[in-house]
């Protein structure tokens, strides 16, 4: 696979990879330090990175927590999910701290906006300051963050209750229910031989638990089987999709076992090196996991000759992801790895066979991980006892949105989705986002259909809308998910997505009529069908499954007549009154 | 339709040769065989980006200048759905940008103005962007006009692989993706690019063009005045057309 995106060599040295060299480490320091990426210190970095101004540059344009002006000494950002954001509350404490939505207060001490779904959709409202996660939102909370705003009190001195999150396990499956004794699966591997456990994997019926569902077996086999000057293991947590936050459960309660699946994967593939790419709104879960690879070093579960064995060696890094869904799609994520923008690859070749740095790469999803390392220890038929046919062993979900009992849930595969929403208390449910806004919306005469790949698939989201929730909003909302996300290298999504969400937008606000939803549908099949990576073909489903499955939503907004213009005159003449500091009746066309 | 030899593969019912290691654009391209591009030029690392060259492969969309042949593949190009595909996609690219080919220097040598001719298009059909790009005038004998970027990064391309410097990137993301220059200061001026460079003429569009040359080719004896984009082996020419009688 090739990059699109920046000169072949300018990846940096492997060293460069992990560690506090890493661009969007040094990134991360600066606007930390600064509130923003001054202009000089984008050359300087360059310079000492050895690294083009242009790639530095482009970085920094590219991920959401990195900023050219600066944000607030707090800078504020709300999740902007249906299930984990509550917009009404952005507002709320925007007008009690005197600042315009996106923008910096003129006195530089606090910027409020909004960003896509952090991860917290069991524990919303939610929201980021200065990189930390704040959860459980109430106007009461909000009122005392203003005050230590206008206090000035550093966010590290805030009560440390605010920043608790809980890991909401409400149903224990295989895999949670199953306790795992550090280095229990490096025994057995040792013990099996990389060949055999190799087959153990295969026969388990293991596949990508990251949404794609392809075989973990074959990948780590054809990877194995891959020549190169390194192997790698990449493990992908930046679990962005809006209403997933499984990955953030296992690795808060269950690192030793993503770690030992990483270590596995490496010992069968012959990789040395590993990396645990984190999205950066998980940052607080940092400190922790790397105390736990500490231990692990500690225990010989890492380092020069893991358990004893000779030439068993494995090492693991973390990097942190600053703010794009896109990263985590593999070869995306490999392109952010190698310190640049986020822009998908040209496949093939795969990263198995090339990938990071060009060398044979496995990627897997942390859940993946954490099931390889389970069934490293107890085997492939324990695994594939559980579950369907075509989809062996069990799958966590997230679940939010209107139930009684938002949380992580785990359920062997072929559940059906009825079951699943009594399970968690949801009544009178008008339609579930399966998989999440890239995934499968349904309506309830499809609540009989089953988790699985041979039908549902899902990489684990589950949002659940009620009766009285507005759909059309929500589909609106993934709309400008999917434009602000798109990483605009390919013109059916850069433009398509955008498209689309204006699109959206006119029909919300009351101006759309029929031509506009069949020119809605054409877009949408045109982005889905003709769009250079994952992203582009997933983001107009939401669009598509509403049009089919609850053409209400559109039809009860559109205006009569045959065509509207597109052209807001009122909205344009915004910039004047702006400038003329006016907003009276007068200085409206309406 | 004929059962594909070893190392042919079909196009639009037609049977074709291909090398290892050619992608469908390739072989297409050595058929004289018109595939609409324009991210692609021969010679340069494919790019896969802008997405007119979409075609069908056993059924399947995906892109011609990335995919490699392979024999077995049958391959729809001329047809009327990928042509509808084809000018939804050059007004997406139009509407993104501010293109006003009246008063560009760059029509009728345009690239992007004469794949619109071929597929018929007659209007930007979405609403415009009008989006704010800066104009960067600062060298002495190249300007570059971001309204009319496509993105393309032909320019980035031809800088890194043939000409041996890194002079252009993109940066941003989404629809704020943007072209930049690779200095300090940002500026064209500041780079080493000179008017010899294969990315001062490459740019498909009016986003890159060279000084004190407006206009010396008359409107009416240009590039797709005297051509249509669909005739084979017209990369020379559209590329010795960006070129002038005191350049090399
Ligand atoms: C836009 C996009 C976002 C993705 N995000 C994730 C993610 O957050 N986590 C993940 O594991 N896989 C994600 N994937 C899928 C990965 O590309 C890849 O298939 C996966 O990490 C492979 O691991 P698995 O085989 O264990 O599932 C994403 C794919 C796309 C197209
Ligand atoms: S589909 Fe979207 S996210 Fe994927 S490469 Fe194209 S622009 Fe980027
Ligand atoms: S300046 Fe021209 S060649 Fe460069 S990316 Fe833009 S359109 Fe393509
Ligand atoms: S020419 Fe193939 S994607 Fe642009």
């Amino acid at each position: 696979m090739h990059s699109n995106n920046g000169p072949d060599n300018n990846a940096g040295s492997p060293a460069q990879q992990g560690g506090d060299n890493h661009l969007l480490h040094r990134l991360y320091e600066l606007q930390q330090q600064f509130q923003h990426i001054p202009k000089q210190a984008i050359s300087d970095l360059a310079t000492e990175l050895n690294l083009p101004i242009s790639q530095v540059e482009s970085v920094v344009d590219f991920y959401s927590f990195f900023h050219r002006t600066a944000r607030g000494r707090y800078d504020i950002l709300f999740s902007n999910c249906t299930s984990c954001g509550d917009m009404a509350m952005m507002h709320k404490l925007c007008e009690r701290l005197s600042v315009t939505p996106g923008e910096t207060r003129a006195d530089g001490v606090v910027s409020i906006a909004e960003t896509s779904c952090i991860g917290m959709c069991d524990q919303g409202p939610a929201l980021l300051v200065n990189g930390r996660t704040l959860t459980h939102l109430t106007n009461r909370r909000l009122e005392q963050i203003a005050e230590q705003v206008d206090a000035g009190t550093p966010v590290a001195d805030w009560p440390v209750e605010w920043f608790r999150v809980h890991d909401n396990v409400r149903k224990n499956g295989l895999l949670l229910s199953t306790g795992f004794e550090a280095g229990s699966g490096l025994l057995s591997a040792i013990h099996q031989g990389p060949e055999e456990l190799l087959e153990e994997i295969v026969k388990s019926g293991l596949r990508g638990r990251g949404g794609a569902g392809f075989s973990t077996g074959m990948k780590w086999k054809f990877c194995r089987a891959a020549t190169g000057d390194a192997h790698y293991v990449i493990c992908n947590a930046d679990e962005g999709e809006p209403g997933t936050f499984k990955d953030r459960i296992l690795l808060n309660s269950h690192a030793h076992e993503v770690f030992e699946g990483m270590t596995l994967c490496g010992y069968i593939i012959g990789a040395q090196k590993g990396y645990l790419y984190l999205r950066g709104e998980y940052r607080y879960l940092l400190p922790e996991l790397q105390a736990v690879l500490k231990r692990r070093h500690k225990a010989k579960l890492l380092g020069e000759n893991i358990l004893g064995q000779q030439g068993f060696n494995f090492d693991i890094e973390i990097i942190m992801g600053a703010g794009a869904y896109i990263c985590g799609e593999e070869s995306a994520l490999i392109e952010s790895m190698e310190q640049k923008r986020g822009i998908p690859r040209v496949l093939p070749p795969f990263p198995v066979t090339k990938g990071f740095l060009d060398q044979p790469t496995v990627v897997n999803n942390v859940e993946t991980l954490a099931a390889a390392a389970q069934i490293a220890v107890h085997g492939s038929d324990w695994f594939k006892g559980h579950g369907s046919d075509k989809s062996a062993g069990s799958k966590i979900l997230s679940i939010s949105g209107d139930c009684t009992t938002p949380g992580a849930y785990e359920y062997a595969f072929g559940v059906s989705i009825q079951r699943i929403l009594d399970d968690c208390g949801a009544e009178d449910v008008q339609a579930v986002q399966v998989g999440g806004p890239s995934g499968t919306l349904i309506a309830p005469d499809e609540f009989e259909r089953k988790l699985g790949f041979e039908d549902l698939a899902t990489g684990g989201s589950f949002m659940i809308y009620g009766k009285d929730s507005d759909l059309l909003a929500v589909v609106q909302n993934f709309a400008h998910f999917f434009a602000h996300e798109s990483c605009g290298f390919c013109t059916p999504c850069r433009v398509g997505t955008t498209l689309l969400r204006n699109g959206l937008d006119k029909i919300v606000r009351g101006h759309g009529t029929q031509y506009d939803v069949d020119e809605m549908f054409r877009m949408a099949t045109l982005v889905k069908r003709r769009s250079h990576c994952g992203l582009g073909q997933t983001a107009p489903n939401p669009i598509l499954d509403a049009l089919k499955r609850f053409p209400g939503i559109f039809e009860s907004r559109l205006v009569n007549s045959e065509f509207e213009p597109h052209f807001d005159l009122d909205a344009a003449l915004e910039e004047a009154r702006q400038i003329s500091h006016r907003d009276d009746a007068e200085a409206h066309l309406v | 339709m004929s059962e594909a030899n070893n190392n042919t593969i079909i196009i639009d019912g037609k049977e074709i040769p291909f090398t290892e290691g050619q992608t469908i654009m390739d072989a297409a391209l050595a058929a004289d065989i018109y595939i609409p591009h324009l991210c692609h030029r021969p010679g340069l690392k494919p790019h896969g980006s802008c997405k007119l060259c979409t075609v069908e492969v056993n059924g399947r969309s995906a892109s011609a200048c990335t995919l490699p042949a392979a024999s077995g593949q049958e391959v729809s190009n001329n047809t009327e759905a990928l042509t509808e595909v084809r000018k939804t996609i050059t007004q997406m690219l139009f509407v993104e940008g501010n293109h006003f080919c009246p008063s560009c220097e760059k029509t009728g040598d345009c690239t992007l103005q004469a794949v619109a001719y071929h597929l018929d298009m007659l209007d930007g059909h979405f609403p415009q962007f009008y989006p704010k790009r800066e104009v960067d005038a600062s060298h002495e004998s190249i300007v570059l006009d971001r309204d009319r970027c496509i993105m393309c990064e032909l320019c980035v391309r031809a800088s890194r692989e043939v000409d041996g410097k890194d002079v252009f990137a993109i940066t941003g993301r989404g629809v704020d993706a943007k072209l930049i220059v690779n200095s300090a200061s940002g500026k064209l001026a500041d780079t080493d690019i000179t008017t010899d460079d294969l990315a001062a003429h490459i740019c498909p569009v009016g986003a890159i063009l060279i000084k004190e040359h407006g206009y010396e080719t008359p409107i009416g004896r240009r590039t797709f005045d005297l051509h249509t984009i669909a005739e084979p082996g017209l990369e020379p020419v559209i590329l010795r057309k960006g070129k002038h009688a005191d350049e090399h």
